[in-house]
């Protein structure tokens, strides 16, 4: 019984996702854009049910492959938010989809099981098919608009990058069970004293983070991620930076502070640099940017390297401020990628680069505000969520410098990517707001905004502003989350 | 009234009043900001007069906490480093506010950056919580960039706004380290100015630390304040900048770096500011004298003004520099009295560019017979900045001076020097340039300030001037105490500095 109920959230989204596509059958196709908000309706409830969860203890089940504790708890409330706006977006953008839009909304559920299933796992078994999951239903949703180029090479690059990892991950994991004989992270950790000097177990786990690299795209396994952000379908990009960024975030934290932490503590200027590398790449590749998704792209590197800043501190304070960070830009980017989906609809789709965004504040002011937040929050200022998530993480790192003190050059580094990246955030905002220096005339009809996509967008600067301006409540909960991993 | 929330909050409820409100109720904007910035201005005042001089410790605190687990509370309050301040930004916070009407387009959004950035200035003069602090700081400074992106005048817009933008966020960021580094130096898990200064009294933190945290404080808000050779985002920036964004940016905002100095960096880091305090002297001489000299040479009304506002942040540094109790008053008496004159500055050149659409002096001259109203306040503006008797500028000057004498004599005489004949030199021969000659034809039909309305942010800011100047004691009493313990928290009576230089001696 207890085996159910740990993994309660993730079969209520399977079954809302089967359900979802036994409704297809019966619904008329004039009324198969809105199944999705079926779809968001139902996620939005299992959010709400997860609620009335109350751990006394984190609660093991089928035989600890799983562990629903706090932490869990907490990345199962982000993905399921996460999710429901996507859902919301996808509404917005199906009508630019063939057929099979149920598809696409059930494929985004399954995805979000997996998600789930990451957070949650103790095991290497889980981990790798909870990934895989996440990934195989990725590539379907990637390469949706099966009619547009961009969209098919985002979804071959993405499978075969996609594929690699796997390889790497499936390998390592090999390795791993190879010399400790086990998969469960606890029992991994019990035996680490006997084996932590094991070139072999060393050369899994450094696979294994190969793999997990991926997901979170991270120098140097960042190459995909401009590209695929470019052309996959924007819900499904917005998916892809939040959702399964922290999929990839929340696996790291688990095996490194669960599985195998005194390795964590001998590999910590392996992550320093690895962060120093990916912030920087970000920014400077992102300067250049014309086109709006492939910005957010390689800002969505950069911001992985913020992560990873937390990451390498190895404590508990780094962890609960990626939590924090995490549920900033999960506002901030989805809120970015919501604006894009509804403003950038008329235009010819291959070019949704910053020039048409001229003129935005006068076509919709909702939208110009919320990209313009978003941009502003995400660039780290306050009164928004991006700059406490900032914040917490300076914090962490100078906290932690003090007994390596490498985190100082990487703050360092750090500063300068953040004010490098309020460069670009900033061109973003000239586009909509500054006058116009091109010759060529904006469109200027306003844009009609659905009242769901009012309500999500609302919803969105609400997260940004409340995360910015009252975070006690939200670090309560991430410093109770970060409590599991390290107490 | 006389509370310091209630007036850091009227400018914020009527940003947030501005936000909701439909977008062609241009009338009900001004209003609004006109409206609230009255009543942030009413509340200061009264919170000034009601300030007890000659106490020690803060008056009219209101602390409730904000983020427990990191030890982070909404605490606002007053003692004589600040209290002139808040004063300072509600009086430049509604002059600016007047001085708006320029504005045609896009007037929602224009009032509503305006309100926050006000807001966020007399936030961050009033916090006494680090977090606080340099949260509302960067509530303010956000605002400006967009102001000066989209409603910025010349060529070279956007370029300035970006680098402004850069420059400032940089310095802000490295401000912002120093600062989390000096909550973590301290150990006292706690962003409490007050507690944090107690701490540092009682056990100083180790030189080392000390000489770390310092530089990332001084370049950090070096650079928000213009410190010579980080100032050259000011000139261009306050030359791309509408009215009165310059007014508060120049006027109010940019005091926060010198306010941080002097409120957490020298108490907290005594050892590392005795230290530095020749370096900063030589800094200070470099704003005094090289951007007193660039001004000389500037063309253009704007750059002028920018470059002598840059050049008088120098009397600040040499202040505090000085580490006496004097200098210090000095410093703070500078602060308030260029932040009227600054806006005041800033407010007769913009309402300059807007009747000439120039402010190449070359093209102007004989401007006194057209505007007898907006000459006089130039006139008197320029007085102000070369240091005449009377105004306020010229007893913080006389201070920050008498403070430094003391083992400074050499640089002392240098400052005085530039300040006094450099400055003569370029604010008088503006004066000529600008107002006197003859008129030039096409300034014809140029008008003067109406009527009281237009002139009541001009002759707000010139009477307070005026008051400070007359009534130095209004300002001092006030400032003494706070000044007193600053002094005493860096240089220690004889025997606290021998004992505590022992125990750091070791450490190193």
């Amino acid at each position: 019984m207890n085996n159910f109920l740990a993994i309660g959230l993730e079969a209520a989204v399977v079954l809302a996702g089967l359900a979802l596509l036994l409704l297809d059958l019966w619904t008329p196709p004039a009324q198969k854009r809105s199944l999705g908000y079926a779809a968001a309706i139902a996620v939005g409830a299992v959010f709400l049910a997860s609620f009335a969860i109350v751990l006394a203890r984190p609660v093991p089940a089928f035989n600890g492959m799983i562990v629903l504790d706090d932490f869990a708890l907490f990345f199962h409330r982000f993905f399921l938010l996460a999710a429901v706006l996507v859902l919301v977006m996808s509404v917005e953008f199906a009508d630019r989809f063939e057929n099979g839009v149920a598809e696409y909304y059930a494929l985004t559920l399954f995805a979000l099981a997996g998600m789930m299933f990451a957070a949650s796992a103790n095991d290497f078994a889980l981990l790798f098919v909870a990934l895989e999951l996440i990934t195989v239903t990725f590539y379907v949703l990637t390469s949706f608009e099966r009619r547009r180029t961009a969209s098919l090479e985002a979804g071959v690059k993405y499978l075969i990058l996609g594929a690699l990892s796997s390889a790497f991950l499936v390998y390592g994991i090999a390795l791993v069970y190879g010399v400790v004989g086990t998969m469960n992270f606890a029992r991994i950790a019990e035996g680490a004293p006997v084996w932590l000097d094991s070139p072999l177990l060393q050369a899994g786990l450094l696979l294994v983070f190969v793999g997990l690299g991926f997901k979170i795209a991270v120098v140097p396994f960042q190459i995909w991620a401009p590209d695929v952000y470019q052309g996959a379908p924007t819900p499904t990009t917005a998916f892809l930076a939040v959702g399964s960024k922290a999929a990839g975030f929340v696996l790291l934290l688990r095996v490194l502070f669960l599985g195998v932490p005194a390795l964590g503590q001998r590999w910590q200027r392996l992550f320093i640099v690895l962060a120093a590398l990916t912030i920087l790449y970000g920014v400077l590749c992102a300067i250049p940017q014309r086109n709006l998704k492939r910005l957010l792209g390689y800002s969505s590197i950069a911001n992985a390297g913020f992560l990873l800043l937390g990451v390498a501190t190895l404590g508990r304070e780094g962890v609960s401020a990626i939590l924090y960070y995490l549920a900033g830009y999960l506002f901030s980017v989805l809120g970015a990628f919501a604006v894009i989906c509804v403003a950038l609809r008329h235009t010819n789709r291959d070019q949704d680069d910053l020039t048409s965004l001229a003129g935005l504040h006068e076509r919709s002011p909702l939208l110009a505000a919320t990209l313009a937040l978003a941009m502003v929050s995400l660039a780290g200022v306050p009164p928004l969520a991006g700059f406490v998530g900032k914040f917490l993480l300076l914090k962490a790192a100078l906290t932690a410098a003090a007994a390596e003190p490498w985190l100082y050059v990487l703050t360092g580094v750090a500063v300068i990517g953040v004010v490098i990246s309020l460069y670009y955030y900033f061109r973003v905002i000239r586009a909509m707001y500054w006058p116009a220096e091109t010759a060529a005339q904006p469109a200027s009809e306003a844009i009609e905004v659905s009242r769901p996509m009012r309500w999500a967008l609302g919803f969105c600067i609400v997260g940004m502003l409340w995360l910015g301006v009252l975070p006690d409540q939200l670090l309560t909960l991430t410093n109770f989350a970060a409590q599991s991993l390290a107490p | 009234m006389e509370s310091l929330t209630f007036i850091v909050l009227c400018p914020l409820i009527g940003a947030a009043l501005i936000a909701l409100t439909p977008r062609n109720y241009n009338v009900l904007f001004r209003l609004v900001a006109l409206g609230t910035t009255f009543l942030s201005l009413v509340g200061a005042v009264r919170l000034f007069v009601a300030f007890t001089p000659g106490a020690a410790g803060m008056q009219f605190e209101y602390s409730t906490p904000w983020v427990t687990s990191l030890g982070i509370a909404y605490h606002v309050g007053v003692d004589g480093l600040n209290v002139a301040l808040v004063l300072l930004a509600a009086v430049v916070g509604f002059a600016a506010a007047c001085a708006a009407h320029e504005i045609t387009e896009r007037q929602k959004e224009f009032y509503l950056l305006l309100l926050v950035m006000t807001g966020g200035i007399l936030g961050a003069f009033a916090s006494l919580d680090v977090f606080f602090f340099y949260f509302f700081h960067e509530l303010a400074l956000v605002p400006t960039f967009i102001m000066i992106g989209v409603w910025g005048r010349g060529e070279r817009r956007n370029y300035a706004t970006f680098n402004l933008t850069i420059y400032l966020s940089l310095g802000a960021l490295i401000a912002l380290i120093g600062l989390i580094a000096l909550y973590v130096a301290t150990g006292a898990r706690t962003f409490d100015m007050v507690e944090l200064a107690r701490q540092a009294a009682a056990h100083p933190l180790p030189v080392a630390t000390q000489r770390a945290i310092f530089p990332l404080l001084l370049v950090g808000f070096g650079i928000l304040v213009s410190l010579w050779p980080f100032h050259t985002w000011a000139p261009l920036g306050y030359g791309a900048a509408p009215t009165s964004t310059a007014m508060l940016h120049a006027g109010v905002l940019k005091k926060f770096g010198l306010y941080g100095l002097i409120r957490l960096a020298l108490p907290l880091l005594p050892e590392a500011t005795r230290h530095a305090a020749p370096l900063i002297m030589i800094l200070a001489l470099g704003n005094l004298l090289y951007c007193g000299l660039v001004a000389m040479r500037q063309g253009n009304l704007n750059q002028l003004i920018g470059y002598s506002s840059v050049a008088h942040m120098g009397f600040v540094f040499l202040g505090i520099a000085s580490l006496s109790f004097i200098g210090i008053t000095g410093a703070v008496v500078v602060m308030v009295a260029h932040g009227l004159l600054a806006a005041l500055a800033f407010a007769a050149s913009g309402y300059l560019q807007r009747e000439l659409g120039t402010l190449e002096m070359a093209q102007m001259g004989g401007l006194l017979r057209k505007l007898p109203f907006i000459g006089t306040v130039l006139v008197l503006a320029m007085f102000a900045g070369c240091g005449l008797p009377g105004f306020a500028n010229f007893v913080g000057e006389v201070m920050v001076l008498f403070g430094a004498w003391h083992g400074h004599a050499v640089i002392v005489v240098t400052a005085a020097w530039a300040a006094l004949i450099v400055g003569a030199v370029y604010m008088l021969r503006a004066i000529r340039v600008v107002l006197h000659g003859p008129l030039r034809e096409r300034w014809a039909g140029i008008a003067d300030a109406p009527h009281l309305w237009r002139k009541l942010p001009f002759l707000l800011l010139l009477a307070g001037l005026l008051i400070f100047g007359c009534f130095p004691g209004l300002l001092t009493n006030r400032i003494q105490p706070a000044a007193l313990a600053v002094a005493r928290a860096v240089v220690g009576p004889p025997s606290v500095v021998a004992a505590s230089a022992v125990p750091g001696e070791g450490a190193r």
